[in-house]
């Protein structure tokens, strides 16, 4: 090319393209900016977002299906039986709670958000929510206890399961003993006549 | 002014001092303005906000940013040449503020009404090349060094064209006082010397086209003289860091920074002064009066900061054999032709 058409052409070019750009930017000084103030304005979350876990203990039964689905092992959960007596009302979905649960901790410093524990739960009580701010200055304080009893109750509660579960061993040897003695005076009875019947186990109380 | 604050005093030294000191109080708020302004004009032209905490839309960040730099500690690198150190950055605020005593702020005040004005503000801005050399060679860093010898070679080459634009205009106006120059550009829009100054109309036709070009080549040789972004090759955060500022840190950085602001306005006034007027009023007889001049020059000054602003968030860095050509190839042969076609012009 011409050196001399290159040079000028070089100085057309440079002014215009510069003209161009600053064209450009004026143009987006008045577009709307796209930044949002955070802390005051929040996007919003995708419908199926992933973050901190909340367990409705009213509709808990203390399953343990969450617990073993968790990969990282962070939800521990501890369940006393009921007495026969006390009501602990039913699920929304219409079970009956047979089981107390004093004991529901999930450490979420341990989370990892795959959301597997909330797909086995059968009565749709541990759900992802769109919670995800929960810094903590200290670790201890991500370990959240959802188990609504107090120590009392828990108390009463292991002293009547306690209770419980003497007085079924106590039944059960009791009715073992009954059986034994039972099936030693039928055998004392059928002594004379035929000593070895094969009707023996039949006759074993259940 | 300087008649009045005597006759008011009485002491020729106290008035010497407060005239000195004027200037001055207009850089500080001014560098906080456009501090806030240049971070805001930067993000919206990015679609951002800058910043919104500190008062109403962050008007108060410059202020907690000022705070902040005063209170940060001051180090000095151990193997540092201490004395050139710790100077550096006072002599380059030095010469950029020496250049304000020779500009008009308004019709009553100037600083210093001397005859040789513009040559006062071309000489004396040298000294900031010798406040940034001493800055990155005390520093004894290899940014450092790097950026104050690109800054120099730089800011000596640009000073040619820059020179030869203002020698334009010297020549149509016939005086270097830079309040005479603005004295002349009274009378309405037409009479500003981006349009021909007080020529007759035949003559104009042919000045103006010369004129423009003269304008554009100051503006872009004294954008490379501020070092500001499509010629920021000393600094050049990307390859040197913060060029010759890199160890320079708490008050000495600020003042840096606050040298740069105040030469940024500099050169913005000399150009309006030398193309738009300076403090004459684009209307005739209409908005005169010191107050109305030095209202017109401050905000005929921050349109050109403004403008400073605008390129330098829309053009990219230039490389450094560009930077040369531009200067030497385009610029210098530019304002030469443009000189000479003015003087035949002028001589007719």
């Amino acid at each position: 090319m011409n050196p001399v058409v290159e040079y000028f052409g070089n100085i057309y070019r440079g002014l215009r393209t510069a003209t161009i750009g600053m064209r450009i930017t004026f143009k987006h000084l008045f577009t709307k900016a796209v930044t949002i103030q955070y802390p005051t304005v929040k996007m919003k979350l995708p419908e199926r977002a992933r973050n901190r876990l909340y367990v409705n203990m009213d509709d808990c039964i203390g399953c343990d299906q969450c617990s073993m689905a968790c990969p990282v092992d962070c939800i521990s959960i501890q369940t006393i039986k009921s007495a026969p007596e006390d009501n602990l009302g039913t699920t929304s979905t219409g079970q009956k709670k047979r089981l107390h649960v004093p004991v529901f901790d999930i450490d979420i410093a341990k989370c990892c958000y795959c959301g597997l524990c909330v797909y086995p739960c059968p009565t749709e009580c541990i759900k992802m929510t769109d919670v995800y701010e929960f810094s903590e200055f200290d670790r201890h304080n991500l370990i959240y206890s959802f188990s609504t009893m107090t120590p009392a109750e828990i108390e009463t509660a292991k002293a009547k399961a306690k209770k419980m579960e003497e007085e079924a061993a106590a039944k059960k040897a009791a009715a073992a003993a009954a059986a034994k003695a039972a099936a030693d005076a039928k055998a004392a009875a059928q002594a004379p006549t035929a000593a070895p019947q094969p009707e023996g186990p039949q006759q074993k109380p259940e | 002014m300087e008649q009045f604050l005597t006759s008011l005093l009485g002491n020729a030294l106290v008035v010497h001092v407060i005239m000195a000191v004027i200037p001055l109080l207009f850089i500080l708020p001014y560098a906080l303005v456009v501090i806030y302004l240049e971070m805001k004009i930067a993000a919206h032209m990015q679609d951002r906000v800058a910043y919104m905490r500190t008062g109403w839309h962050g008007t108060l960040q410059p202020i907690a940013d000022m705070l902040k730099l005063l209170q940060k500690e001051d180090t000095i690198p151990a193997a540092a040449d201490k004395p050139l150190f710790i100077m550096a950055p006072y002599i380059v605020f030095m010469g950029t503020y020496a250049a304000f005593a020779a500009l008009p702020f308004s019709s009553a005040f100037i600083g210093s009404n001397i005859n040789i004005g513009i040559f006062f503000i071309v000489a004396i801005s040298s000294l900031v090349v010798v406040g940034l050399l001493m800055a990155g060679w005390s520093s004894n860093n290899k940014w450092s060094l790097f950026g104050a010898l690109r800054s120099a070679a730089q800011i000596v080459s640009y000073e040619i064209p820059s020179a030869f634009a203002i020698l334009g205009v010297v020549m149509l106006a016939g005086t270097m006082s830079l309040q005479e120059l603005s004295a002349i550009q009274t009378g309405g829009i037409m009479h500003w010397m981006i349009l021909g100054g007080t020529l007759p109309l035949m003559k104009k036709l042919i000045v103006i086209p010369l004129m423009l070009i003269l304008f554009v080549v100051y503006y872009i040789s004294s954008m490379a003289e501020v070092n500001r972004t499509p010629f920021d090759i000393p600094e050049a955060e990307s390859e040197l860091v913060q060029g010759y500022m890199t160890e320079y840190s708490g008050m000495k950085f600020a003042i840096f920074y606050l040298a740069e602001y105040a030469n940024l306005f500099a050169v913005s006034a000399v150009a309006t002064v030398l193309f738009f007027g300076g403090w004459a009023s684009p209307f005739k007889s209409l908005m005169t009066g010191p107050w109305w001049s030095s209202f017109w020059f401050i905000s005929k000054g921050m349109l050109f900061v403004c403008l400073n602003i605008w390129l330098r968030w829309t053009l990219p860095r230039l490389r450094v054999d560009q930077l040369m050509y531009m200067s030497w190839k385009v610029l210098t042969p530019f304002a030469f032709a443009c000189v000479l076609a003015l003087g035949l012009v002028l001589v007719w």
